[in-house]
């Protein structure tokens, strides 16, 4: 039985208590952050100065008796596109070279008035298309567990730097998978919200439909601290949802086991599995069957379209939202002669601003939505996604949860796939239906490889039923000892 | 069962798009590719294309369009007048502006 508290719980509460002062807790954040980044890559900009200052904040409000938020004194990585003011935000792009934001995230402005205190920005996939980290223009990120490896992506930064016990908790973003499949890589806790659970107010837009933010935790329990700060409506974002916001911390000091939860496990779909990831998968599974729960198999018919209709609907949407990246107002800008006219403007500044898997998503995306196409490609798409919908509907008539691998093998290496972009887009298959279906998903570590990688479980729920997730994984982490280990390719 | 998994990916031999299309969405998408560009994502999206195709084949009929997940309408804020970005904050990202007139400044529009 392990304890549930993880560094966030164990920062916070040493500052409230006033065992530690937040500015010391910083500190040795930003000292682990410069000591590992050589061999991570982890980070796009570090806030020395700007977290210090939120860190003497947080300890002057303690010392004059003023009340501390649920995340005093915390550091919290952010994933470089997510608007910070004042830290530059590039989302892994030359095109936003330079930038910096003039106004924060939702989510930043609630993290800060929780005391938490913002670290730095970390490396992704240029605008978060990408299950490698690979994809970035300001270098490679590299897994703790093997420095040779991908820390998994789009978040791979936010995933490496709390798997490598540097920061206690960091967020990312998931528009398919890119939250939970970096956290099954680092072997850590990755959460993803219900779509509208969290503002993406200050979220560089991917896919609009799909895209959400969430924590990156090493416990479920910490996960929890950080989504229940992040978490509600907001009126900056008309697709947030007015639904309540519980008290998920509660449930994780509550729950220790899994008395009464049925868990649906698509048996057909994920066969194939490289055989350690099946292993870790059905440990896991005979875990909460001992907790008390009951495994029934379910089907999931359409999830092996998840990325057909995945990879149409995203690269639409991305088509449309990066179109504002054009030279004109912020960021990079091509080198113009007296001759170029505003159209030459924003066709060089494109071309040279993107990388690759972004100009080919783009012309994928501009594809489907032209004429001639798009009933072909971007309505069948919508009409088959509405299928994937359902299929998790009739699922959750039956069970509570849904739990598959997070992802079909352990880390691969670092160049392994980014010559082929169809092989790298099938590393989503477990991930995306959730993003499709709206549905909130989490993925937590449930076994190693026998190369001693991390392998992740992902448990998906119904719509704004984060609750029956952090109750099933705190279940999971208090009787295994997976999250507890430490990557041996840096130094804490 | 399954019509296709993460393992067995079909070999692929697809017929790339031509040059000219790929150069027709390069215009829509206001990209300026190379001729090497061109060539690799003429190649690459036609086994996307390939690939994604699959789901033609689903019958769909009488499903109604999944745009978006949201559960509920879109809500909206109270209509209360409130401080939106300065001039010179909206300004201070600008690759060129005329800060003293408040203007972005591009190429000549008009001849």
């Amino acid at each position: 039985m392990s304890d549930a508290r993880g560094p966030v719980a164990l920062a916070r509460d040493a500052v409230t208590r006033g065992e530690r002062t937040a500015e010391s807790i910083t500190r040795e954040a930003l000292a682990a952050i410069n000591r590992q980044e050589p061999s991570l890559g982890a980070f796009t900009a570090v806030a020395t100065e700007q977290a210090l200052a939120q860190a003497v904040a947080v300890d002057q409000a303690r010392a004059r008796g003023a009340a501390l938020g649920p995340l005093a004194g915390v550091p919290v990585a952010v994933k470089d596109n997510i608007s910070t003011r004042g830290l530059p935000t590039t989302a892994g792009s030359k095109v936003l070279a330079g930038y910096v934001p003039p106004y924060d995230a939702t989510v930043i402005t609630k993290l800060a008035a929780a005391g938490a205190i913002i670290i730095g920005k970390t490396n992704c996939d240029e605008f978060a298309m990408g299950s490698s980290t690979e994809n970035s223009a300001y270098g490679v990120t590299a897994n703790p567990w093997a420095l040779d490896r991908a820390p998994g992506g789009s978040s791979g930064g936010s995933a490496a730097t709390v798997a490598a016990r540097a920061v206690p908790a960091s967020l990312g973003s998931d528009t398919g998978g890119s939250i939970r499949q970096p956290a099954a890589f680092c072997g850590i806790v990755g959460l993803k919200p219900t779509y509208g659970r969290v503002s993406r107010f200050g979220l560089l837009a991917f896919a609009s439909s799909l895209d959400q933010i969430g924590p990156l935790a090493i416990t479920v329990d910490d996960a929890a601290a950080v989504l229940s700060v992040i978490a509600g409506p907001d009126g900056h974002d008309a697709t947030s949802g007015a639904e309540a916001v519980p008290d998920w911390t509660g449930i994780t000091t509550a729950t220790a086991d899994a008395r009464g939860l049925r868990i649906g496990v698509p048996r057909a779909f994920i066969e194939g599995v490289d055989p350690a990831v099946a292993q870790a998968f059905e440990a896991a599974l005979a875990t909460w069957t001992r907790l008390g729960a009951t495994v029934v198999d379910i089907a999931l018919p359409n999830a092996g379209l998840a990325i057909p209709v995945y990879y149409l609907i995203a690269t639409a949407e991305a088509s449309s939202n990066l179109a504002r990246y054009d030279g004109a107002r912020y960021g990079y800008r091509t080198t113009l002669t007296p001759k170029d006219s505003l159209r030459e403007m924003y066709e060089r500044t494109r071309d040279e601003g993107f990388g690759a898997e972004v100009k080919r998503r783009i012309m994928l995306g501009t594809y489907v939505l032209s004429a001639g196409y798009y009933d072909a490609y971007y309505l069948k798409a919508q009409q088959v996604r509405a299928k994937v919908r359902d299929d998790y509907a009739a699922a959750f008539a039956t069970v509570d949860v849904v739990a598959t691998p997070t992802t079909p093998t352990a880390a691969f290496k670092l160049g392994e796939k980014t010559a082929d972009p169809l092989q790298m887009y099938l590393a989503d298959i477990f991930t995306v239906s959730a993003n499709l279906a709206g549905v909130p998903a989490m993925s937590l570590p449930c076994g190693f490889s026998p190369e001693g990688l991390p392998i992740g479980c992902q448990l998906t729920a119904r719509m704004w039923d984060e609750a029956t997730l952090i109750r099933a994984g705190t279940a999971l982490q208090q009787a295994t000892d997976w999250h507890i280990r430490t990557p041996s390719g840096v130094t804490p | 069962m399954l019509k296709t998994s993460w393992y067995d990916l079909p070999i692929m031999s697809v017929t790339p798009l031509d040059a000219g299309e790929v150069r027709r969405i390069a215009a829509l998408a206001h990209l300026a590719l190379t001729d090497d560009e061109v060539g690799l994502f003429g190649r690459q999206l036609a086994e996307i294309l390939d690939y994604v195709r699959q789901i033609q084949s689903e019958d769909t009929t009488g499903v109604t369009p999944m745009s978006h997940a949201a559960t509920g309408d879109a809500h909206e804020r109270p209509d209360v007048p409130h401080a939106s970005l300065t001039r010179a904050d909206a300004l201070k990202n600008a690759p060129e502006a005329a800060l003293e007139s408040g203007l972005f400044k591009v190429p000549r529009v008009m001849a």
